[in-house]
């Protein structure tokens, strides 16, 4: 599989000059199968580009993951060119809640007073699946969900294909409540997804200091992102979900702290970016 | 069940890391009811450590501390709040008597509540105790 990082910001989608290096879309990353599928891993506004590129070649299919329903993994959705083609299978799959149906807690975003066009009406009549709780199949893929440490329903995903793991785990806070150094691992949030994971993309907002300040907000540092790699034997790791306070400059400081953490291995941790292609074979 | 043998679902991991910090005693018990944890503040109740116990299957725990009514009856599992919970889906109150495994008696009161993932998905449950203290509590 080829995934392509369309949008690896977080929170709130952050252009300008100092954010160029790295980007300013909110999540989203295009999932290419080797049966030529595509699954979409959250629709922020990356999503919006990665659509104008489908423009010349439309896919029959479209899987969207949404890993929980904040504004920044689904905002993009609205602009993504597919999505208003009626021609295009359009599958949306979400996290479960106890409480409503998936369609039914995203509908208000797409409704007045917040957007003119009802969910309703959305050509494409896209069809809702709550992740379920066994791994399925998409397209040449196996996908995976679990629960995971965020406020509110929150998922993580896996994609196996061929023998290789892309796990996905955009906001999530395994720290909180929760000892890396010495939890059992199956007490660890998010570990059976990214265990072994030939690229573990995950949640890197906050510096420590940061972190210290905003404990509960579902999101992680650097010291817990790369205890968490090391403890679900990650062999690649990407800092995804920028803070958007963050400049290039000061990402790539906090890089700096995590290869510093991993000073056997420096290169097993790079940072996200838009444009970034991962082949995972 | 653990999610593909290696990871509790997220709901149970969140209802330990809550026990793990009550200072009432508690208990948590996955979607078979095998008892996979219980608090330090149980300790003294049960008589023994969890890391002395360790995961312990319905039939297992249900008879591991004697449960009996007021009338030194044996309680079965079914009837037991953390076996109404996760064997009817539903909330259970209920106050009984134990025996320690040094054979001290005591009086409890149990609350336990059936844990969710989503609308059909039992999980497990959760169940606090106390000593109950009331006159011919138990």
């Amino acid at each position: 599989m080829r995934a392509v990082i369309w949008g690896a910001r977080g929170s709130l989608a952050s252009p300008g000059p100092e954010t160029a290096r790295y980007g300013g879309q909110t999540a989203c990353i295009a999932v290419h199968l080797a049966d030529g599928s595509l699954v979409v891993l959250d629709a922020g506004t990356g999503i919006r580009p990665l659509g104008m590129a489908l423009d010349q070649e439309r896919p029959p299919r479209v899987d969207l993951l949404i890993t929980h329903l904040h504004s920044d993994h689904i905002e993009g959705l609205k602009f993504f060119e597919p999505f208003w083609d009626a021609s295009v299978e359009f599958h949306i799959w979400g996290p479960p809640s106890p409480l409503k149906p998936l369609r039914d807690r995203l509908a208000p975003f797409f409704a007045p007073p917040f957007f003119p066009v009802h969910l309703r009406d959305v050509p494409c009549r896209p069809e809702f699946h709550e992740v379920p709780p066994q791994p399925w199949r998409l397209g040449s893929a196996t996908a995976s969900a679990d629960l995971i440490k965020h406020p509110g329903p929150a998922v993580g995903y896996r994609i196996e294909e061929d023998g290789r793991a892309l796990a996905y785990l955009p906001d999530h806070e395994p720290a909180l409540g929760t000892d890396l150094d010495t939890a059992a691992t199956q007490w660890i949030s998010g570990f059976g997804l990214a265990h072994s994971a030939d690229v573990l993309i995950h949640d890197a907002q906050y510096t420590q200091a940061e972190y210290d300040i905003r404990i509960g907000w579902g999101h992680s540092s650097t010291e817990q992102v790369v205890r968490f790699a090391e403890r679900a034997e990650a062999k690649r790791l990407l800092l995804f979900h920028h803070d958007p306070l963050h400049t290039d400059d000061h990402l790539e400081g906090i890089l700096a702290r995590a290869r510093d953490l991993l000073p056997d291995d420096p290169d097993r941790v790079v940072l996200a970016g838009e444009g970034m292609t991962l082949d995972i074979q | 069940m653990r999610d593909r043998g290696q990871q509790w679902n997220l709901v149970l991991i969140l209802a330990r890391d809550l026990v793990s910090r009550l200072t009432t005693a508690a208990f948590v018990v996955d979607a078979d009811g095998t008892l996979i944890y219980f608090n330090e503040a149980a300790e003294p109740l049960l008589g023994r450590t969890y890391a002395e116990a360790g995961e312990l299957r319905a039939g297992e725990w249900a008879t591991e501390w004697n449960p009996t009514d007021e009338d030194g009856r044996p309680i079965p599992l079914a009837e037991l709040p953390l076996g109404i919970a996760f064997g009817e889906r539903r909330e259970a109150h209920r106050s009984f008597r134990i025996a320690r495994p040094d054979g001290a008696e005591r009086a409890i009161a149990v609350t336990a509540i059936p844990l969710f993932a989503r609308a059909d998905e039992l999980v497990g449950a959760l169940a606090v105790f106390w000593e109950d203290r009331r006159p011919g509590g138990g």
